[in-house]
């Protein structure tokens, strides 16, 4: 172990001559950490999934590598040489399967993490800021903050431009959904379930990442009364809550809940409005928390308001698509994507 | 004696219905008690009150299905803790010691891993378990130089600890946003998804593991004698060794695959019946199934009514098992020895 703990430094001082070679930039990031960001970022090491979309929607040539290999279905979303990028790992947060040697070997001029901004993330991103002499911003995931991390995250990289339209488009998006949200009087928002995993039955508690695109469109989170992360709720549960909608990301309850009579006791699956989300090449609904869900605010809108969601959603898919994974999906794409029965409302 | 076993058994009884009843009346779903009483009558003496479809759904396809699984898989759990306890000599013995339920565990984890429908998950669970075990026995039976019950339960602890490490690498390679909560979740275990299709996929393996246990439950009392002890009264121990570990693990791997790790119960519930009966086989092992499915019901219906989610099962029985089971150490002396 004592050469580890020499051979860090020394590996650092090496990688450190490159990225001060012209004067750095000190930056404020959304933990309140001061952090030396070198005036020229050719490399990215983004330090989980949702840093990673952003950084690859900002400039993708700057993207060290995903966190883990894209998978065969996911792939096909992307040019080519950026689908190929290689697999890092994650630095943070559940699951964290990085080792601080393969990020030195990957030579980054950056260390981007976006999320959580508590202590805990924070003293991670100075331990390893310490550890490797990298810079390493800790930028806020939140939904609302997306526009502003982006501007911040493009100031950091030297791409205020593309970052700008991003953010711009972001905003413009957050606006638009939010003031046709503000319409709908109370009374008219329905209830609305999210379950998740293969009985359906794990769910997002109010104020729970998970829940926010659902909250963020004013539906009544039939577990919202709870706050917290996940949690499991009962069968007898749900059908007391009796919801109006259901959404899911689980293809198999998706499958099931139709022919389960327990289920079918409950009005969204009497009235089949039990709708499974989109999730290539990231999630439009929940996961990764980040802002590949801003294009789910348009489809669980449409779900949840059809009459003030009447967005071609084909085209909104493509602009989005083409804006954050540079590349627009084909027609084949979009039907995989928005054909599935039950993703859309009928 | 006989007195006391009368009394025991009255009680456990009582309890186990009234807590049935019990559980019946409560539950999230709001229910009236003469809806309830109406839906009694017309399924069992084919009254014809209308009742709500809801609060028929309600009683038929989930609080009902929910309460026949606490009971199945407590008894089950209980039976096979009775059995093991019993085979092993070993007060602190519970049903998992030949490693089902880390059997169980990552068969359902690999299950959920390859993301894969409930179904395949809960079989998953199933042939695990009894995967775990037949390996654990055939290494067992394979070291000669030692005695045959210690080299079972250190095979069945050193291969219950690699299949944990296997479980961990799948937790630590797992998708952190679907995978990972759903895995959490089934290892602290749960009846939230019962079914009634996984009562009659269940509930013939664990009657089929009960069985041998009823038909052995004489010669069970000899097997707390020692190995040469016991052959010089004739009984084939080896015969009779395999056949109760092949009944207890049908039973508790019936039950894993669809409540998940519930621990506590086939650890506790033996010495709870011992306690109150005393050690012979075929009296102790009807009370231990009745106090440990009532026992399950009793905190299985405190997991789904005392908050809109869940409190899992398996915490419920530690916090309550782990004082209890210090206080029947303590108390509890002599009651091993006949």
């Amino acid at each position: 172990m004592p050469g580890l703990r020499f051979a860090l430094p020394i590996a650092a001082l090496l990688f450190a001559p490159a990225a001060f070679a012209q004067a750095p930039r000190e930056m404020l990031d959304a933990a309140g950490r001061y952090v030396r960001v070198p005036a020229k970022v050719e490399r990215v090491y983004a330090a989980g999934p949702p840093a990673s979309i952003l950084v690859y929607a900002i400039n993708p040539d700057k993207l060290l590598g995903w966190t883990r290999a894209l998978r065969a279905d996911e792939a096909p979303f992307f040019p080519a040489r950026y689908a190929a990028l290689p697999e890092l790992g994650r630095l943070t947060g559940r699951g964290n399967t990085a080792n601080v040697e393969v990020l030195l070997k990957a030579r980054p001029d950056l260390v981007v993490d976006v999320g959580a901004t508590a202590p805990t993330f924070a003293s991670l991103a100075d331990r390893v800021q310490q550890q490797t002499g990298l810079p390493y911003l800790l930028l806020d995931g939140r939904f609302g903050a997306i526009p502003e991390t982006l501007r911040a995250l493009g100031h950091a990289m030297g791409d205020t431009a593309s970052a700008g339209r991003l953010a711009d488009w972001c905003e413009r998006a957050i606006a638009e959904v939010a003031a046709r949200v503000a319409q709908v009087p109370a009374e008219k928002r329905p209830r609305a379930y999210y379950g998740r995993g293969p009985h359906g039955l794990q769910t997002a508690l109010g104020g729970s990442i998970n829940a926010e695109v659902m909250e963020f469109l004013g539906a009544k989170n039939v577990a919202g009364a709870m706050s917290g992360g996940l949690a499991v709720a009962s069968m007898e549960q749900v059908l007391a809550w009796d919801p109006e909608v259901i959404f899911t990301n689980d293809p198999h309850f998706y499958r099931a809940v139709g022919g389960d009579a327990r289920w079918r006791a409950i009005a969204a699956v009497r009235s089949k409005r039990v709708h499974l989300s989109p999730h290539l090449p990231f999630g439009w609904f929940d996961f990764p928390p980040g802002a590949n869900r801003i294009i789910g605010l348009y489809w669980a809108g449409k779900i949840l308001y059809p009459e003030l969601f009447r967005d071609d959603l084909r085209a909104k898919t493509t602009e989005f698509y083409r804006l954050f994974y540079h590349q627009e999906p084909g027609a084949a794409q979009l039907d995989a994507l928005l054909g599935e029965p039950g993703v859309m409302p009928r | 004696m006989r007195g006391r076993t009368v009394y025991a058994y009255a009680l456990a009884l009582g309890a186990l219905l009234l807590l049935t009843a019990f559980a019946f009346a409560v539950g999230r779903f709001p229910l009236a008690p003469g809806e309830l009483a109406a839906l009694a009558a017309n399924k069992l003496f084919g009254a014809g009150y209308a009742v709500a479809p809801t609060a028929e759904t309600v009683v038929m396809q989930v609080r009902g299905p929910r309460i026949l699984a606490a009971l199945l898989v407590g008894a089950a759990l209980a039976a096979a803790g009775t059995a093991y306890q019993g085979m092993f000599r070993n007060p602190l013995v519970s049903p998992d010691i030949l490693g089902v339920s880390a059997g169980a565990a990552l068969g359902a984890v690999l299950g959920i891993f390859f993301s894969q429908s409930a179904l395949v998950i809960q079989l998953g669970a199933f042939a695990g378990g009894l995967a775990a075990v037949a390996v654990v026995y055939a290494v067992g039976a394979n070291v000669r130089r030692h005695d045959p019950i210690l080299a079972l339960i250190l095979a069945g602890i050193v291969i219950g600890t690699l299949l944990g490490s296997m479980i961990a690498l799948l937790k630590y390679l797992a998708d952190p946003y679907n995978q990972l909560p759903a895995i959490t979740y089934w290892l602290l275990g749960s009846l939230a998804a019962v079914a009634p299709a996984d009562i009659a996929l269940a509930a013939p393996f664990a009657l089929a593991g009960l069985v041998p246990l009823y038909l052995l439950r004489w010669r069970m009392n000899l097997l707390s004698l020692s190995d040469d002890e016991a052959r010089a009264l004739g009984v084939p121990v080896g015969r009779l060794r395999f056949a109760v570990v092949c009944a207890a693990t049908l039973m508790t791997a019936a039950a894993v695959a669809i409540s998940g790790i519930i621990g506590w119960i086939g650890l506790l519930i033996p010495h709870a019946a011992r306690l109150l009966i005393g050690p012979e086989f075929s009296r102790l092992l009807p009370l231990s199934m009745v106090l440990g499915a009532a026992f399950l019901l009793a905190v299985d219906t405190l997991s789904r009514t005392i908050a809109p989610i869940e409190v899992p099962p398996g915490v419920l029985t530690a916090l309550i098992g782990t004082p209890f089971f210090l206080w029947l150490f303590a108390v509890s002396r002599r009651t091993w020895q006949q």
